[in-house]
């Protein structure tokens, strides 16, 4: 913990994948699986060949250098490159099983089982209250109670209520940038996704904002299946119990965290972790 | 040294600043013209008596008011026939005389060279009546049925008691005509309108027609007494009169039930002119026009354009919102859409006399043409919707102003951050879901901006509504106590119409002028004040769903 109140420059190699030392990936049971997967944007493919296994309730980072693709790869887990019109996705990423590119598969329901949290703090122009009622009330629940309670529930969840609770009425904007980041966590829980996709959640946060936010994912890998892409690899290396390695769009290794950063398989993985490139 | 000034920059900022001075100016100056012509005109004037050398040697005594004055020159005077000494310019005025009925002309030009023996008599009187316009002269005496009751000083106390009882009768038969009987008549023409709709679907059940019959007699029951009453109240008004004289010497008897007030100018101190000139702007917002819009006040015409504003936002925002929409969310961006764009820039440039016959081709006639076949059968020949009103009005004035709409909304939408509508997306709503919730109520201030700017293009067109449904006198606000209280078929009258009415079609134009004016400044603060409710709207919307600051 202590090593960990402010980012450090050297990792600390007695800290890393806390919890999970004598985990090994063969053991886990798998949440999602992705097979062969190829993005392209356009004529230009971004993802080449990608084949991994997510674990169930673990966290797993991906780490490399920008434009490497982990985004791009995270986005394809909850299907918000459909958003982009000239995308096209070859291969499939099992979620318990089913290929979420199906056909029959709703992406709207996609979604509420993979939540996700952005770069940037996006709470809506609401209050605190009606930011994490946001999927409640888009799955039509008009119980007041009910919504109380799984307000409270997430707010507490994402280690905001006791800062906000007596000011649930008020603007979401009117909060800062770290509590902005936990309201949209809250909004996430709120509808209970099996996986939380995390976009670079404190990239553009303070260090003390972005330690409870490492905190919050340490605590939230209890109940979910956790994705974080993440520039930073003190960050990876403190939050994540595996970590993944792109780079020019390829998985380059992918293994506990602990391994990768002590002992890297590929020359390239060791590259980037000793500070040669990215 | 100028190259010096000229490469600090200090030009561009003082040629910047003046054409925003030279537009300030001309915005305030208009204005102030307006407000100074149109507020003067309810302002007692003194009038004036004096002898006047005529050309042909008489000199008679005349009796009004200063309406306006000019300098002449001495040569344009003699040109025009008028003989004077000297060649210095000349005071004209233009001297409002009254006594239509006698006279003929209720104005004429007087040169002020020739007027003598000045003088401001207090017991001048001037009474404006219900036809005839004004009335200037000495009062004799006060009639009751045909006798005399009361003379020289004291006819002026009795005059306004009797006007005040006048003044009472008149209010009672007016809620009468308007109010009670019209809700009869009303009710007469609906059952009539049921009865012949009985008779188009060739049903004679029996029972029915009993019960309109008897439906039709308890009205006309109800109209008979209401028609004792009127006409008892008549006879109750026109009991008194009073008997004037006017300037040349005339005694002219006037009913008391023809005059709507009596006050002498000239006696009044200045509290009592502030007094009578803040009844009389009352007076003009609050009442009916009368005597061809030249009298009274134009209620019905701020009434008919302040509805019509509403009607037509009403329609205006969906429609272009949801157009709005679909350009900007759902619509593949190409081509086709960079088409349509273009096309509803130049719609809004389209000139506006277009859109009216636009709208009374195709509103007016095709759509309430059929309208009234299909619904109104039993009203044939006469037209319900098939004819100009305020639906079609506020609706070619809604397809006027829907571009305005559609690209502020477009605006707002394209402003909107990628993020918020992910954040929405990543909860498991849909696009429509997201759009609803958290995208529109966002885009909010700038529909507002929207609607604030088709509002001021719509409240201050007049052009199409003269072919869609303002008429110069409308017997009937379109919102009225009888059901369905909203008539949207009715036509209505306009203040842009009324300026052009009352200035270009009126029959007396000296007398309507200074109503041109003010009837303006009323259309300019009706715009402002529809304006400031928007945008008070819109600042709420704006503080609500301020963006991040980033």
């Amino acid at each position: 913990m202590s090593s960990s109140t402010t980012p450090t420059h050297a990792i600390d190699m007695d800290n890393l994948g806390r919890g999970s030392a004598t985990n090994q990936l063969a053991d886990e049971t798998a949440c999602l699986e992705i097979k062969q997967l190829n993005l392209f944007y356009g004529e230009k493919q971004a993802l080449y060949d990608i084949d991994m296994i997510i674990p169930k309730k673990r966290v797993t980072a991906y780490i490399g250098p920008s434009g490497c693709g982990k985004s791009t790869l995270l986005r394809c887990i909850n299907r918000m490159n459909d958003l982009v019109d000239s995308v096209r996705v070859d291969g499939e990423i099992l979620l318990d099983g089913q290929d979420i590119y199906d056909k029959s598969v709703n992406v709207a329901d996609l979604r509420r089982r993979v939540g996700m949290v952005f770069q940037k703090p996006n709470p809506f122009p609401k209050t605190i209250y009606e930011n994490v009622a946001y999927g409640l009330r888009l799955q039509g629940i008009k119980d007041r109670r009910r919504i109380d309670n799984v307000v409270e529930k997430a707010l507490k969840g994402a280690a905001l209520w006791e800062e906000v609770k007596d000011r649930l009425q008020e603007s979401a904007l009117g909060l800062s940038g770290g509590q902005q980041q936990r309201v949209v966590i809250a909004r996430a829980i709120a509808i209970e996704p099996e996986v939380l996709l995390l976009d670079e959640p404190a990239s553009a946060l303070d260090p003390i904002s972005t330690l409870k936010i490492e905190e919050l994912i340490y605590e939230l890998k209890n109940k979910y299946t956790i994705v974080i892409v993440t520039h930073n690899m003190q960050q990876a290396a403190r939050v994540s119990d595996y970590t993944a390695f792109m780079y020019m769009g390829k998985l380059i290794e992918f293994g506990d965290t602990k391994t990768l950063f002590t002992n890297p398989r590929e020359k390239q993985t060791e590259d980037y972790i000793t500070g040669r490139y990215g | 040294m100028i190259r010096h000034w000229f490469q600090t920059g200090k030009p561009w900022i003082w040629f910047t600043a003046s054409a925003v001075s030279i537009s300030m100016i001309l915005v305030f100056g208009l204005l102030l013209l307006i407000a100074a012509r149109g507020l003067g005109h309810f302002w007692p004037g003194d009038i004036l008596e004096f002898q006047y050398q005529e050309q042909g040697g008489e000199t008679p005594i005349l009796i009004g008011e200063i309406h306006d004055e000019e300098e002449v020159t001495a040569v344009r005077l003699r040109d025009a026939g008028i003989e004077i000494d000297g060649d210095d310019p000349v005071t004209r005025y233009l001297l409002k005389i009254g006594n239509r009925d006698i006279y003929g002309q209720d104005f004429r030009w007087v040169i002020e060279p020739n007027m003598r023996d000045l003088q401001k008599p207090e017991d001048l009187l001037t009474v404006e009546r219900l036809e005839w316009g004004n009335f200037y002269g000495y009062l004799l005496s006060v009639k009751q049925a045909g006798a005399t009751v009361a003379e020289g000083d004291a006819a002026w106390s009795a005059l306004q008691e009797r006007l005040s009882r006048t003044g009472n009768i008149q209010t009672e038969i007016s809620s009468l005509e308007k109010s009670e009987i019209g809700a009869v008549n009303y009710g007469m023409e609906r059952i009539r309108l049921e009865k012949r709709g009985l008779e188009l679907d060739g049903d004679n059940d029996p029972v029915k027609l009993a019960r309109l019959e008897k439906e039709r007699a308890e009205l006309q029951a109800e109209y008979n007494i209401l028609k004792k009453r009127l006409v008892a109240l008549y006879q109750k008004i026109n009991r008194d009169s009073m008997i004037l004289r006017s300037a040349d010497g005339r005694e002219v008897e006037i009913s008391l039930a023809k005059v709507v007030k009596a006050y002498r100018p000239n006696a009044m101190s200045l509290l009592d002119k502030l007094g009578f000139y803040f009844a009389k702007i009352g007076e003009f917002l609050s009442d009916d026009p009368r005597e061809a819009n030249t009298e009274g006040g134009i209620f019905p015409a701020i009434f008919g354009t302040v509805m019509m504003v509403i009607i037509m936002s009403i329609m205006v925002v969906p429609f272009g919102v949801v157009a709005a929409v679909y350009l900007r969310e759902y619509a593949k961006q190409g081509p086709l859409t960079r088409l349509i764009r273009i096309a509803v820039n130049n719609l809004a440039g389209v000139p506006s006399i277009v859109y009216g016959v636009f709208g009374l081709g195709f509103f007016v006639y095709f759509l309430g043409g059929n309208i009234d076949q299909l619904f109104f059968p039993e009203a044939a020949p006469a037209p319900t919707f098939g004819t100009p009103g305020i639906m079609w009005a506020s609706l070619t004035l809604a397809l006027l102003t829907v571009p305005v709409v559609i690209v502020a909304t477009e605006e707002g939408l394209s402003r909107i951050p990628k993020a918020i509508r992910e954040g929405s997306l990543a909860l498991g709503a849909t696009k429509a879901e997201t759009l609803w919730r958290t995208v529109l109520p966002m885009a909010s201030p700038a529909i507002m901006t929207g609607l604030i700017l088709a509002i001021a293009r719509a409240a201050g067109e007049v052009a199409p509504l003269m072919l869609v449904g303002v008429v110069k006198l409308a017997p009937s606000l379109p919102l009225d106590g009888n059901y369905p209280f909203l008539h949207l078929d009715r036509k209505f009258m306009h203040l842009g119409f009324h300026i052009y009415d009352v200035g270009f079609q009126s029959p007396n134009v000296e007398a309507a002028r200074p109503l041109v004016y003010a009837t303006a400044l009323l259309l300019v603060l009706v715009i402002v004040v529809l304006n400031l409710a928007a945008i008070a709207i819109r600042n709420r919307l704006r503080e609500r769903y301020r963006t991040l600051e980033n």
